[in-house]
C-alpha cells in the first residue's frame, strides 16, 4: 500500500510536469489496465480533471467490448477523446495475415505518427512499464523521439533528480512514461485500492480462460487461468513464471525491439 | 519476474556498478538464477542459444535485452529489473560500467538509495572502480558495499582480497565514504552469492545476497522542515489550487506558509486529494498534493514554500560540486538554464575553482572549461534570486542540474551560499514580511476597491531630462484616469525622515527610501519616483526592499547612452511628455497593475 502511493506520487508528478512544460500534449489510450491506471492517475494529478485528450490508435480489429468501454467512460468522466486510424492502409486491406510486424507497423505505429503530425503533439504520455519487456527496461520518464519518431536508445539524455528533457528541437517530441517502475501486480493492487473500472476480459467467465494483456482480436490471445476477481489475479500473478505478454503474436522473435526503435508504444 | 507468493512490504532502489568486465551483469544474472528468480525457460533459453551459436554460456546474457548490445558485450543503457528476496523487492538498476555511458550510470545512481560496486580482483582497483566510488558520494548514496568479484582468477587468496579491500578504504575515505562491507566472491562459479562458498573458509561474512538484505531503507524526510516547491497553480473549477510534491517536512491545515523567494504568505485553507474519502488534513514528504490558501496571494511555480521558522536561503551566488556530462564542455561566460527543484532560471559559471579527476581525486590546474565527465568545484551566479538550501541539510533543495541546449548535462550539489550584493537587503525585507503585522484588508481588497494594484515607478536620468516633469505627468494623468498615485521625490525624505543622517550615509537614506516605498505600496498606491541622489546600485537595493512589487523603471536620457539594466522604457527627453506618459502607463497595463477598464478588476497576471 506504501509502495503503491510512492509509485501514485512519482506518476502524479511526472504528469504533472508534463502538463506544465508541453502546450500541445495527448495521452494515448487503449483501453487497457495499464493505460487505464495511467488516466486514473492524471484524474489524480489533476484533481478530477484531465486537460488533455485522449488519443486512441484504432486498428479497426480491436475486440467489441473495448470499445464500449471507451465510450461509456469518455462520457462519464467527460474525456476529450480523438481517434486516430490509418485509414490508407486500411482501405488497401492492410491486416495481420501479412505479416504481424507489417500490420502493426502500419496501423499502430504509422496510425499514431500519421496523428501526431497532423495535431503538431510535442508531448505523448504512454502507458508502458519497465518490467513488460527488455526494451522499455531501458526507457526514460521523457523519452525524445527524432523527426521520424524514431528512438535512439543509444544517445538518451541523463535522467537525475527528476530533471526530465522538456526541451527539444522543433519537429521531434517527447514520449512521456509516467508508469515505468510499475509492475504488472502493481497495476493489479491500484485498480482495487482505488476501485477502477476494468474491461472485464481480464477475468474468468467461466471457461477458464482470460486475456492476460489486450491488443488486436486476432492477435491476442487468452490465457489459461480461473482468476475471476482482481483478487485472484494478483493471487495467481504472484505465483507464476510465465511473461505477462506471452499471449501477444508480436513480441516473437525480434519483432518487438524492431518495432519499438520504430516509434512503437 | 515476481515470484514471492506474498506481496513485498518494502522495496529498495539499489544500483550496481564497477569498471566494465568486472562483472555486474554475471552477478545479477547469478542473483536471478540461484534464488529461482527466472520466468519460466528463460534459463534454458539462453542456454539454448548460446549453444547455437557455438558460445560459452554467460549469466550476463540473461540481462542483455538488446542484440546490439550481446553484439559488443556491453549494457548500454540503465535497465531495471524487479527482484523480491525475503519480503523485500528490490529494484535493481544495471548500471553500466563502460567509459562512454557514464551518464546512464548518473541516472541509475541518482535514483539509487544504496549500491554495489564491483572490482575485478584480478585486475584490482581501476579508474572507473574510484570514478564511479566518488559519483555515488556526489549523488548523496550513501549506502556502499563492496563485491570483490572473480576470486576464482586469484586462487581465492585472502591477501590478494585484502590488498584491494585496503587500498580501496583509503580511497573512499577521502570522500567521506565508508563502505558497509566488502564481500570476495565469483559471480561467474557462485561463490558467496547466494550460498557461502567453501573456497574461502577464511571469510564467514555475509554473501552478496545477505548483503543487499542489510542494507537500510533510507531514515524519512517529513521529520524535517517543511519545503514544497510550487509546480504548478490550477484553476480547473472554483479551487486555485498550488500542486506539488513536498520535499520534506510535512503541511498541515492551517499552517502559515511562506514563499521564498517572494516572502509573501498566508495559511492553508485545505489540503486537496481526488479519490480520497474522508480527504487528509495534511500532506508529508515524498506526496504530490495541492493546497488551497486562505488569501488569493500571486505565487509562481518555482517559488519554495517553508514554515516562518526555517526557510530556506534566498540569493543569486552559491558554490557547488558538479558534474559535467554535456556535449559541449561548460564554460564561464556563457548562459546556462539552471533548474533546482521546480525554479528555473538563467545563471552563468562565476568562477571554477578547480577540477577534480575523479581517478585520483587530485585537482588539476584551474581552466576555464569543465570537460565531459569531468567534475569540478564552481561558484554559479543566477540572474534572479532563488530559494536553495545546502545538500548536506536539504536534498531536494540542495541540488541542480543546468541545461545546454536541449539536455540536461549536468548536475550538482550546493555547498555554500554565497552572500551577494543585495543579500542585507533581502535579509530585512525577509525579516519585516514575515513579521509584518496586517489588518483585515489584503493587498486583493484593495486592489478589488481601487481597479488597480501597487507599483513602483522608478525614473532615472541625466539632469536636464526633464524627468521630474515627467513624473508629473504621470502622476497628474494616473490621479485624472481615477487611479491612486503619489509622487515620491527623495528629496522629500532628506528634509525630514532623514535629517538626522549624516552626510554621506548613502545606504542608510537608500534602506529608508525603500522601506517608505514599500509602505506606500502597501497601501495598494502607484509610487511615482525619481530619484536624483541614488545611483545604479541603490536602485537595486530598492528593488529587493520592495520586492515581489513589480517595479517600472523608466530612462531618460539626452543621448545616445547604454541605460541601466532592467530598464523597462526610454525616452530621449526632454521632449513628448504625454506620449512618454502614455506609454508608461501602456506599460502598467502591460504587467497587470492596471485593470484595462477603470473600476474593473484587474487580472493578477504580473510577473516580477
Ligand atoms: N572467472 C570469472 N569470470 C567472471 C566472473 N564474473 C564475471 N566474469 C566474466 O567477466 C566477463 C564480464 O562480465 P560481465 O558480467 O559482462 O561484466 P560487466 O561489464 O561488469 O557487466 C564475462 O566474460 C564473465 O563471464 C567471475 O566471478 N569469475
Amino acid at each position: 500500500m506504501k509502495h503503491l502511493r510512492q509509485l501514485e506520487d512519482q506518476s502524479v508528478y511526472i504528469l504533472r510536469e508534463a502538463y506544465k512544460h508541453f502546450d500541445n500534449l495527448a495521452m494515448l489510450w487503449s483501453m487497457g489496465k495499464d493505460s487505464t491506471v495511467l488516466l486514473w492517475l492524471a484524474r489524480k494529478a489533476f484533481f478530477g480533471h484531465v486537460p488533455f485528450p485522449l488519443i486512441h490508435i484504432d486498428t479497426s480489429y480491436k475486440i467489441p467490448a473495448m470499445i464500449e468501454y471507451r465510450d461509456r467512460l469518455a462520457r462519464e468522466w467527460r474525456l476529450n477523446l480523438v481517434i486516430g486510424q490509418n485509414k490508407d492502409a486500411l482501405a488497401n486491406g492492410m491486416n495481420h495475415q501479412l505479416g504481424r510486424v507489417v500490420c502493426c507497423t502500419a496501423l499502430k505505429t504509422n496510425g499514431l505518427k500519421n496523428l501526431i503530425a497532423e495535431k503538431g503533439y510535442t508531448g505523448i504520455i504512454l502507458g508502458v512499464r519497465a518490467d513488460e519487456e527488455g526494451t522499455r527496461a531501458k526507457e526514460r520518464y521523457f523519452s525524445p523521439r527524432d523527426k521520424h519518431g524514431d528512438w535512439d536508445f543509444r544517445e538518451q539524455p541523463p535522467e537525475l533528480w527528476d530533471q526530465f528533457k522538456t526541451t527539444f528541437p522543433e519537429g521531434t517530441h517527447i514520449r512521456i512514461h509516467p508508469l515505468l517502475d510499475w509492475t504488472e501486480i502493481n497495476i493489479w493492487e491500484y485498480i482495487k485500492l482505488e476501485n477502477i473500472p476494468f474491461i472485464d476480459l481480464y477475468l474468468d467467465h467461466g471457461d477458464g480462460t482470460r486475456y492476460r494483456s489486450l491488443g488486436c482480436a486476432p492477435c491476442t490471445f487468452p490465457i489459461k487461468s480461473s482468476a475471476r476477481s482482481v483478487d485472484e489475479i494478483i493471487e495467481e500473478l504472484r505465483q507464476t513464471t510465465v511473461a505477462e505478454r506471452s499471449g501477444r503474436a508480436q513480441d516473437e522473435g525480434r519483432g518487438m525491439e524492431l518495432l519499438r526503435k520504430d516509434g512503437y508504444m | 519476474m515476481t515470484t514471492a507468493l506474498t506481496a513485498p512490504s518494502e522495496h529498495l532502489n539499489i544500483v550496481i556498478v564497477g569498471h566494465v568486465d568486472h562483472g555486474k551483469s554475471t552477478l545479477l544474472g547469478r542473483l536471478f538464477a540461484d534464488t529461482g528468480s527466472l520466468p519460466e525457460g528463460k534459463l534454458d533459453k539462453v542456454r539454448s542459444i548460446c549453444r547455437q551459436q557455438g558460445k560459452e554460456f554467460e549469466y550476463a546474457f540473461l540481462f542483455d535485452a538488446f542484440l546490439e548490445e550481446q553484439e559488443q558485450g556491453i549494457t548500454i543503457d540503465t535497465a531495471r529489473t524487479f527482484f523480491t528476496w525475503k519480503g523485500r523487492q528490490y529494484i535493481i538498476i544495471d548500471a553500466p560500467g563502460h567509459k562512454e555511458f557514464l551518464k546512464n550510470m548518473i541516472s541509475g545512481a541518482a535514483r539509487a538509495e544504496a549500491a554495489l560496486l564491483l572490482i575485478d580482483a584480478q585486475e584490482g582497483v581501476k579508474e572507473q572502480s574510484k570514478k564511479h566510488g566518488y559519483l555515488l558520494s556526489l549523488l548523496g548514496v550513501r549506502q556502499v558495499a563492496v563485491v570483490v568479484n572473480k576470486m576464482d582468477l586469484v586462487d581465492y587468496r585472502q591477501d590478494v582480497y585484502k590488498a584491494i579491500e585496503r587500498e580501496y578504504r583509503e580511497f573512499l575515505a577521502q570522500l567521506k565514504v565508508t563502505p558497509e562491507r566488502f564481500v570476495p566472491a565469483s559471480a561467474k562459479l557462485g561463490d558467496n552469492i547466494v550460498k557461502q562458498s567453501p573456497n574461502m573458509p577464511w571469510y564467514s561474512g555475509p554473501t552478496a545476497l545477505e548483503t543487499l538484505g542489510l542494507f537500510r531503507k533510507e531514515t524519512e524526510r517529513e521529520h524535517q522542515p517543511l519545503r514544497f516547491p510550487v509546480q504548478d497553480i490550477y484553476k480547473f473549477d472554483a479551487r486555485r489550487i498550488i500542486a506539488g510534491r513536498i520535499a520534506s517536512g510535512m503541511v498541515k491545515v492551517g499552517d502559515r506558509l511562506v514563499f521564498s523567494p517572494s516572502n509573501k504568505s498566508a495559511n492553508v485553507k485545505s489540503i486537496e486529494w481526488f479519490n480520497v474519502e474522508p480527504a487528509a488534513t495534511e500532506a508529508r514528504a515524498g506526496q504530490s498534493t495541492g493546497i488551497v490558501l486562505d488569501e488569493q496571494i500571486f505565487i509562481e511555480r518555482g517559488e519554495v514554500a517553508s514554515l516562518d521558522d526555517s526557510v530556506p536561503l534566498v540569493s543569486t551566488t552559491f558554490r557547488c560540486n558538479l558534474f559535467w556530462m554535456g556535449k559541449r564542455p561548460l564554460e564561464t561566460g556563457r548562459k546556462y538554464l539552471l533548474r533546482l527543484a521546480t525554479r528555473e532560471v538563467e545563471c552563468e559559471v562565476a568562477a571554477i575553482h578547480r577540477i577534480i579527476d575523479a581517478g585520483d581525486l587530485a585537482a588539476r590546474q584551474t581552466q576555464t572549461t569543465v570537460g565531459r565527465n569531468e567534475v569540478a568545484e564552481l561558484t554559479i551566479r543566477t540572474k534572479n534570486p532563488l530559494a536553495l538550501d545546502l545538500y548536506s541539510d536539504f536534498e531536494v533543495t540542495g541540488r541542480f542540474v543546468l541545461v545546454d541546449q536541449y539536455d540536461v548535462s549536468g548536475g550538482g550539489i550546493i555547498t555554500e551560499g554565497i552572500r551577494d550584493e543585495q543579500t542585507v537587503w533581502r535579509e530585512e525585507a525577509r525579516r519585516r514580511d514575515i513579521a509584518w503585522v496586517k489588518g483585515e484588508v489584503g493587498p486583493d481588497n484593495r486592489a478589488a476597491q481601487y481597479g488597480h494594484r501597487a507599483a513602483l515607478v522608478l525614473i532615472t536620468g541625466g539632469r536636464h531630462t526633464g524627468k521630474s516633469f515627467l513624473a508629473r505627468r504621470l502622476e497628474v494623468q494616473l490621479v485624472a484616469d481615477g487611479r491612486h498615485a503619489y509622487l515620491l521625490d527623495g528629496e522629500n525624505l532628506r528634509r525630514g525622515l532623514d535629517s538626522d543622517i549624516v552626510e554621506g550615509d548613502a545606504a542608510e537614506m537608500v534602506r529608508r527610501f525603500g522601506e517608505v516605498a514599500r509602505l506606500l505600496m502597501d497601501t495598494g498606491l502607484i509610487v511615482v519616483s525619481t530619484t536624483n541622489t541614488f545611483g545604479q546600485a541603490d536602485h537595486q537595493a530598492i528593488r529587493t526592499l520592495v520586492n515581489p512589487a513589480p517595479v517600472i523603471a523608466v530612462h531618460m536620457s539626452k543621448t545616445e547612452e547604454e541605460p541601466p539594466s532592467h530598464t523597462d522604457l526610454v525616452f530621449a527627453g526632454p521632449k513628448d511628455f504625454d506620449d512618454a506618459a502614455r506609454q508608461i502607463i501602456e506599460e502598467l497595463k502591460r504587467r497587470g497593475v492596471l485593470a484595462h477598464a477603470i473600476g474593473a478588476k484587474p487580472t493578477f497576471q504580473y510577473s516580477i
